[in-house]
């Protein structure tokens, strides 16, 4: 089967990039586009370590064909910190010790700004709900929840 | 320890390789490639047991993009009749896991890899291999499994005198347990199940492989221990082991799962015979099929007591489910379950069973926390039959310093009795708690205490110092859960440097001396304890050299807040020179600084815990859901307080997973039919309440910084405390696990 050429926008910046119709998206970044700080946990859905953004929506990228994000702004881990200068959430992910292994991280940190985004005043338990599809073995999630909890009071005290 | 400063030790420093790690550029093994590399794929078997008869790869090999095949001909064999040890590893098993010989001995056994082109060429060429199965009956369950008329895995096998499945055992005893018994006024006999529950790294297995064309290999490879790789590779390749460089990726992930290899003789062997390098990637699908797991159980504890509490026999039969190779962790449970108590008659006897399941590998405490189940379990019905506190019966009989251990040695400074009481008045303990809070919703508290070995062992460090003036510390063991930050505070701290200017590296096989895996809550003990060493050398030979430059005696120099000064008057007026300073000057006074220490490390005292939970159970649904958690550890010294915290937090939510609803399921013919995330359910964020560590800080004292490890403990307990927890809100016991949705449901509707 031929590859398709794609043309879209990774963090900001326009990509083009051969794809085989049957590509996951999670592929194509660790692939020929050379962006590993996407992981592959299980490859149907159900870890959210693939976690990126598509226009701002959080999708598993390992659920998405490589094809779909044509004309597409995609966003991942490696477009967050801006330069040297953390995002507030990685820097109180390091703060408060809220990865172990770190696996998860990129996901968990991907799926935590998209929840600050469409609700900057997070309860515990829509901070457990918001990040439900991303899997952690290591850290209980205890020190995850209470950073993206103290992310988001930062950043509304900062707004 | 420097006593004088401690600005690093026990502070809650950033660690060194963090920032890495949260922009996504951290290295894991999935994440590296090579020029010319080709994709490794392994073919897997599709029964639950069957004799190979013959594998015919020629077609497999005539695909175009096929670099090479291999098959368990590739594989150096271990003969039957002779054990090959590494560590606790009989390589006559791992030579046979890695790569099925006689047998396939489970659905998803590795049979022939492929290395191609691409990964799709190399699973289409997989399915061109013809394998000529004799399909044999399987047995899955531990009671089938040894039932006179079970299928017998290897034939080979002899369990008094006849072939079985029970491939060892091991028994521990004192006192005279019948005796005991006599004794007691109340003895309780329960018989517990467990199911086997995986790891659940979240990272696959994976490597990436080249064998050069003057047969020196690097393999690049996740894992719990670069040097465990180097070795079982050598062993299973006939590769000497100074002709392979092990390099440590990141790790995401072990627990255990980690400590033993699948991939890399095979990517070996194919790298070899393509002449490229071979990338293997396991699917998730893959790693719940053929790794891992650890066993299920089968066991049976009989406590009897006196009427005041004091517990004065105890007996456990412990059947372990090894999987299709031998190897079950008998010593979890049979030295594990009693040993927090002080019991004077004790037989504890486990075996090990195989059946058509993967082959087990050690999860965190292997085989602790199916035993305390079982002992915690009948400890709280005793105490119900007794109306005494489950606490009050526990500091009844806490081991003390000076108690002998079941397994052998005699306890040292140890703090289990504080870990009760600190639970004990615990406001979690003394909390109202309302048990019926809605209709068709009822809540309950329980508790359970554990125990776990922990471990020293073979470390290796080294400390460098640069020519301007940081630190260069480079370890042998991969940091799993954030070790390098605790070592770094220790480094810091001794050598009274800022944190920052200390980083820390995990050196490869050919960089840094021999270093055992991490596991058994050892890398932190271990590392801790040959860090201080090196850095202690470090400072003696920076006082040499100021002694040296102000033409004094070295004794004359102190090293203090990183700084060489003159110790007293006596010594004479000089300046103060920094640790910038000295490096500038090291190459014209004496040449580089920095050492390397490996010791064979003592002296880790176990570690004990006790928890607290609340559970709610609905009714209806049969969902049991953990509304609160506590839990009390003996940590010796937290050198790095919240990542100790976060070893105990995730010990916990991976107890509550084992509880409630992690299992492996099989169909008819003994396939995995769960292996996916979304049915092999590990807990989410949701599923799971704050867990709230407290942490028992008596100092081990026979480390520099009283360290004790800290990572395995925390599983111990929760499965009992939460099983004790749902007999508290319903009244009614469960003696299997997982305690999930339709068991509970079903077990509700059956008690009517």
């Amino acid at each position: 089967m031929s590859k398709l050429h794609i043309a879209t926008s990774i963090n900001g910046e326009p990509v083009e990039f051969l794809a085989d119709p049957s590509a996951s998206m999670l592929d194509a970044l660790r692939g020929p586009l050379g962006l590993t700080g996407t992981k592959e946990g299980c490859g149907t859905g159900d870890c959210g370590a693939c976690s990126i953004t598509v226009d701002g929506r959080l999708v598993c990228a390992c659920l998405m064909l490589a094809v779909e994000s044509e004309g597409h702004e995609i966003g991942t881990i490696e477009g967050m910190a801006q330069g040297d200068h953390l995002h507030p959430l990685q820097q109180k992910f390091l703060e408060m010790a809220a990865l172990q292994c770190g696996i998860c991280t990129p996901g968990m940190l991907m799926a935590s700004r998209a929840l600050l985004e469409k609700n900057p005043d997070p309860t515990e338990e829509e901070v457990r709900f918001g990040l439900a599809g991303n899997l952690c073995r290591c850290t209980g999630y205890d020190k995850i929840v209470r950073a993206v909890l103290e992310t988001a009071a930062e950043m509304r005290g900062a707004a | 320890m420097n006593e004088m400063s401690n600005k690093w030790i026990g502070k809650n420093t950033i660690r060194p390789d963090g920032a890495d790690k949260v922009t996504g550029r951290a290295g894991y093994a999935a994440d590296n490639t090579m020029p010319g590399m080709v994709w490794g794929k392994v073919l897997r078997s599709p029964h639950a047991h069957a004799r190979i008869r013959s594998i015919d790869t020629s077609k497999a090999e005539a695909l175009p993009g096929v670099k090479a095949v291999v098959t368990r001909d590739d594989i150096v064999e271990f003969p039957l009749d002779k054990s090959v040890m590494l560590g606790i590893q009989d390589m006559r098993w791992m030579c046979r896991n890695v790569m099925a010989r006689e047998k396939a001995l489970f659905h998803g056994h590795a049979v022939a890899a492929v290395a191609a082109i691409s990964e799709e060429v190399a699973a289409h060429a997989c399915s061109l291999i013809e394998v000529d199965y004799e399909v044999l009956p399987h047995v899955i369950e531990i009671e089938d499994a040894i039932k006179p008329d079970a299928p017998i895995l290897h034939e080979w096998n002899q369990f008094e005198g006849k072939p079985s499945n029970i491939a060892g055992t091991m028994v521990l005893k004192t006192g005279d347990v019948e005796a005991g018994f006599a004794e007691a006024d109340i003895v309780v006999e329960r018989t517990f199940k467990t199911r086997p529950v995986h790891q659940g790294y979240i990272e696959p297995h994976a490597c990436t492989v080249s064998y050069a064309a003057d047969g020196r290999v690097t393999i690049w490879s996740s894992s719990q221990g670069q040097f465990m790789v180097r070795a079982m590779t050598s062993l299973l390749t006939g590769i000497p082991q100074s002709d392979i460089r092990a390099i440590p990726a990141e790790i995401g992930g072990g627990f255990g799962g980690k400590t033993i290899i699948y991939l890399e003789p095979v990517a070996v062997m194919l790298s070899k015979k393509s002449g490229r390098p071979v990338k293997m990637v396991m699917t998730r699908e893959e790693v719940q099929r053929a790794t891992g797991p650890a066993p299920g159980s089968l066991s049976t504890v009989k406590i009897g007591a006196k009427k005041d509490g004091t517990i004065v026999a105890a007996k456990g039969t412990f059947y372990l489910q090894a999987g299709g190779l031998p190897g079950s962790p008998l010593r979890g449970p049979v030295g594990c379950s009693f040993a927090q108590y002080a019991i004077p008659n004790i037989l504890s006897v486990g075996f090990d069973v195989v059946s058509n399941r993967s082959k087990v590998a050690a999860y965190r405490a292997p085989g602790a926390p199916l035993g305390a189940f079982a002992t915690e379990c009948v400890l709280d019905e005793i105490a119900q039959a007794l109306g005494l506190d489950p606490l009050e019966m526990r500091l009844k009989n806490t081991v003390k310093a000076g108690d002998k251990a079941i397994y052998g040695p005699t306890f040292g400074a140890i703090t289990f009795k504080e870990t009760v009481e600190s639970i004990k008045h615990h406001p979690h303990y003394s909390a109202p708690l309302d048990k019926n809070p809605r209709p068709g919703v009822k809540r309950g508290r329980g508790v359970a205490s554990g125990f776990w070995y922990n471990a020293g062992g073979e470390s290796s460090v080294q400390v460098n110092i640069t020519e301007d003036g940081n630190v260069l510390v480079t370890t042998g063991h991969p940091d799993v859960g954030g070790s390098r930050a605790s070592i770094s505070n220790v480094v810091a701290e001794l050598l009274g440097v800022d944190h920052a200017r200390v980083n820390v590296m995990i050196g490869d096989t050919q960089t840094i001396g021999f270093s055992n895996l991490t596991g058994g809550s050892r890398v932190t003990f271990a590392s801790a304890l040959v860090a201080t060493s090196a850095t202690e050398k470090v400072i003696g030979d920076l006082r040499q050299r100021a002694a040296k430059i102000w033409n004094i005696d070295a004794e004359a120099v102190k090293w203090q807040d990183g700084m060489a000064l003159p110790a007293g008057d006596n010594a004479g007026k000089f300046p103060p020179l920094s640790l910038k300073e000295l490096a500038a000057k090291a190459n014209e006074m004496g040449g580089p600084i920095g050492t390397q220490v490996q010791l064979n490390t003592t002296g880790a005292d176990p570690g004990f815990a006790t928890h607290c939970v609340d559970v709610e159970v609905d009714v209806d649904l049969g969902i049991v859901r953990v509304l609160r958690y506590t839990a009390a550890q003996d940590v010796g010294r937290a050198l790095h307080p919240a990542y100790v915290e976060g070893q105990i937090q995730g010990g916990v939510v991976q107890g509550i997973g084992w509880a409630l609803s992690e299992e492996y399921l099989y169909d008819a013919k003994g396939r995995v039919d769960n292996a996916a995330f979304l049915d092999y359910r590990m807990p989410v964020c949701s599923d799971v309440p704050m867990i709230e560590p407290v942490m028992l800080e008596i100092p081990n004292p026979k480390h520099p910084q009283g360290v004790r490890g800290v990572g395995e403990a925390p599983i111990v307990p929760p499965l009992a405390a939460i099983a004790n927890a749902v007999h508290d809100a319903l009244g009614v016991r469960f003696y299997e696990l997982p305690m999930s949705p339709p068991k509970v449901s079903a077990r509700l509707d059956a008690a009517g």
